[in-house]
């Protein structure tokens, strides 16, 4: 039997992947997709710990957080969409109107 | 019962405020004098009821309910009539019925809601003046005196689209309350040492005391008290208002500023006259005040031009005789001056009310002469108040001036005795120029145009907080425009004055009409005043018995449950009726009499001689002494030097340093200072929003890993 922290240390180098690509991707749909690998990790997390603890607290939650997840991919491409549409552009630094 | 006195002008003030509008004149006026008659019936009441006590017990008080209750402090609202209550509110009630009759006559130009207005401030007038008199402890007292004060202030402005009125009243009023101030904080000592406000308990706690030696708390208590009766009674050094009063309505110069109100203060002392006999200290500052100021305001009337100047520094300088009185522990024989001349100052007032009813407005006597004929009822009656203030034999004025005198003489105090007969032939000298240049020779207009400020009297224009010079005066037109024609009008002089407008009749004569019969019922009844209620007081020496005297002298002394009033009398040392008198004291009162007598009798021959005979003597002694006559004509320059002194370092401190410096500075500083410092920092704070999503993603990262990192490791 896997033993929990090797689980943790595979999901702790996900959500290490999917926060490095938020931050340095300059495609905002790379940053989507990264955004789904860091909630996986945490997933993974989640998954691994009810496992360690014999109930399934850890997978109802997971059920929540890919809820969730969908849910912010649907909403989050939308917006996508219309911003390609607004700037001809998927690149997060054009879009700096939002400000003083 | 006694409620009944000060509630009827109350009501009367309640009708005419609310209701004014809409009431005719003969409605308003009619009710406010109706209601003065009816506290006066009831005033003659309780006052017969407490002449019905035996001396010693002659009190009737009234408590309405407790008026303030706090802790070991309490305090009722009690109305209470001694004897020197009873004098004093039968002169209020009594002469103040006469005054507003008088008004419904010399008003009656006014519309009707002006009209209504009058009446319910002098009907409030009435209620205040009684509640100051009746109230048996400081604070209903203060309540009076106070409101007394808002009176005459709303009185002296009354005309107060006229700058100067308005000006006048805002004097009176500042300098009253200087006075006020005083008082409170003399009330305060008396209070916090012997934990009383009540008269009688207060003299019965100081009684037992020796008089004070040293200065202590009674004397400071006392002298400020006195400050506050200055403020009130026009005395050195707050007297400045009084003469500057005579802006307002004439009888109400005649009720207010000379008959009433001004002597609240020595009513007020008279009342206490316990405190002020246990310190000896505050009685010579009030003698030697009361003496300065007689003569200082008698010198002054000697050279004004205004018809109702020369009778306020007349009243100034009585006023200076009652306090003389006090000053010297003559209470009886200030009470018995304030009593006589509320009778012929409110007569010589009402007089020249009707002098100016008649010449529409003309105040400047030496536009005047020759007025006994047009205005006999007038002229005589006048010229029996000037008989009675001047101190001729057997008149009002004779008893009570010459009793002050000789009490002041009696206690040892020759310096302040001569000063008084020194004011006294002043009195005679001026108030007989007032009615030789009024009343006697020939019709005359003599009064410069203004063109030199210092010579022309303002008549008021130019109070201490005013800056304006009267040589651009507006209200005066040149004197050319009304010389050559027999017309007497000075159109635009006042517009407020009666029947300026109404009607112009060719010839002088037309135009000369004696007091309608409202103003003559009032003038003649004053007058007989003036001549018999000396005889109240006709001392021991010509066979008199000095009723008044005797029947004041309770109100003086301590009263308690136990001990009676004749052995309290002597304790404190009622002089008027008392023993002191009576030892070596005929002979010399009598001489003294004859005395005051022929320079009385000297005072009128001089302004005979002077004024009727020889005019131009006055014009050389002027020239003679330029400066003096100077001096005199601009009152001692006593405005300009609380101007410069007073008034102008106030303006100053307040605009530079309190309005440039503390308010402009530091309060809106402050404020203004707050919003710069928000301002600030922010310009700074906001460049974190640069609208960069990644960087909001970035700080919000870090910000998880410092804080997990925190709770991991710590």
């Amino acid at each position: 039997m896997i033993p929990l922290g090797h689980y943790l240390i595979v999901s702790a180098i996900l959500f290490a992947i999917g926060t490095a690509g938020v931050f340095l991707r300059r495609n905002l749909i790379t940053i989507l997709l990264s955004i789904e690998i860091m909630l996986n990790a945490v997933n993974l997390t989640f998954v691994a710990f009810g496992r360690a603890q014999g109930n399934v607290d850890g997978q109802i939650i997971t059920f929540f957080v890919m809820t969730v997840a969908a849910a912010e991919a649907a909403v989050g491409l939308a917006i996508v969409i219309g911003l390609f549409r607004h700037r001809e552009s998927l690149n997060p630094d054009a879009f700096t109107s939002l400000k003083w | 019962m006694i409620a009944l006195i000060p509630l009827f002008p109350l009501l009367g003030f309640a009708v005419n405020a609310s209701m004014g509008r809409r009431l005719s004149k003969t409605i308003s006026g009619g009710l406010a004098s109706l209601v003065m008659l009816a506290s006066f019936a009831v005033s003659v009441m309780v006052v017969l009821q407490v002449a019905s006590l035996a001396p010693a017990q002659r009190v009737v008080e009234q408590t309405l309910y407790t008026w303030i209750s706090s802790g070991d402090f309490v305090l009722d609202l009690t109305l209470r009539v001694d004897p020197l209550a009873s004098v004093m509110i039968l002169v209020i009630t009594g002469i103040g019925s006469l005054i507003h009759i008088y008004s419904t006559a010399y008003m009656h130009e006014e519309s009707a809601p002006e009209y209504a207005r009058y009446f319910s401030y002098l009907n409030l007038f009435a209620f205040f003046m009684l509640v100051l008199v009746l109230g048996a402890n400081f604070l209903v007292l203060f309540v009076g005196w106070e409101g007394v004060g808002l009176c005459s202030y709303l009185l002296i402005g009354f005309w107060f689209e006229k700058r100067s009125a308005a000006d006048a009243g805002k004097k009176a009023f500042v300098v009253n309350r200087i006075g006020d101030y005083a008082f409170i904080l003399g009330t305060l000592l008396l209070f916090v040492r012997f934990g009383t406000l009540d008269f009688q308990r207060l003299a019965s706690a100081v009684a037992p005391l020796g008089a004070e030696t040293t200065f202590g708390v009674l004397s400071v208590a006392t002298l400020l008290l006195f400050i506050g009766a200055t403020g009130k009674s026009a005395q050195i050094p707050l007297y400045v208002w009084l003469p500057d009063a005579m802006e307002g309505p004439t009888p109400v110069s005649a009720l207010i500023h000379a008959a009433t109100m001004v002597t609240a203060g020595v009513y007020m002392i008279g009342r206490n006259a316990v405190l002020f006999s246990h310190a000896p200290e505050t009685m010579a500052v009030v003698a030697v005040i009361g003496a300065a100021t007689a003569l200082m305001a008698g010198t002054i009337g000697l050279v004004q031009n205004d018809i109702k100047r020369v009778l306020a520094y007349s009243t100034v300088s009585q006023l200076g005789y009652m306090f003389l009185a006090m000053g010297v522990g003559a209470f009886g024989a200030g009470i018995f001056h304030l009593y006589t001349h509320a009778f012929f100052k409110a007569c010589l007032f009402l007089g020249s009310g009707a002098v100016i009813h008649a010449l529409h407005g003309e105040q400047d006597i030496r536009n005047m002469g020759g007025l006994k004929a047009g205005l006999p009822i007038t002229y005589w009656t006048f010229l029996v108040g000037s008989l009675a203030i001047a101190g001729v034999p057997l008149l009002a004025g004779f008893f009570s001036k010459d009793e002050i005198l000789y009490e002041t003489f009696a206690h040892g105090h020759v310096i302040l005795w001569t000063i008084g007969i020194l004011t006294s032939l002043l009195t005679a000298t001026y108030m007989f120029r007032l009615v030789f240049l009024t009343f006697h020779g020939d019709r005359r207009h003599d009064a410069p145009a203004p063109q030199h400020p210092e010579e022309e009297e303002p008549a008021g224009h130019r109070p201490a907080a005013d800056l304006h010079r009267p040589g651009a005066d507006l209200h005066r037109p040149a004197a050319d425009l009304h010389r050559p024609g027999s017309d007497l009008h000075q159109p635009g002089a006042d517009s407020h004055r009666p029947a300026a407008d109404l009607h112009r009749p060719a010839a002088e004569a037309h135009h000369l009409h004696d007091a309608p019969p409202a103003m003559a019922l009032a003038l003649v009844v004053l007058a007989i005043g003036s001549v018999l209620a000396g005889y109240a007081g006709v001392p021991h020496a010509i066979g008199g018995n000095n009723a008044l005297g005797a029947w004041l002298a309770p109100s003086f002394a301590a009263r308690s449950a136990t001990t009676l009033a004749d052995q309290a009398v002597g304790e404190v040392g009622e002089p008027g009726a008392g023993e002191a008198g009576e030892a070596g004291g005929e002979g010399l009162e009598l001489s003294l009499m004859v005395v005051s007598s022929i320079v009385a009798l000297v005072g009128i021959g001089l302004a005979a001689f002077i004024w009727l005979k020889r005019r131009e003597i006055a014009d050389k002694a002027a020239a003679a002494f330029p400066g003096l006559y100077r001096l005199l004509l601009n009152k001692y320059y006593v405005d300009e030097v609380y101007d410069a002194t007073i008034v102008q370092p106030i303006r100053i401190v307040s605009q530079e340093g309190l309005w440039r410096g503390v308010d402009v500075q530091v309060i809106d500083g402050a404020v203004n200072g707050t919003a710069s410092i928000v301002d600030g920092s922010s310009s700074l704070l906001r460049r974190l929003q640069s609208g960069s999503v990644r960087a909001y993603a970035g700080s919000l990262f870090i910000g998880v890993v410092l804080i997990l990192g925190y709770y991991l490791w710590r």
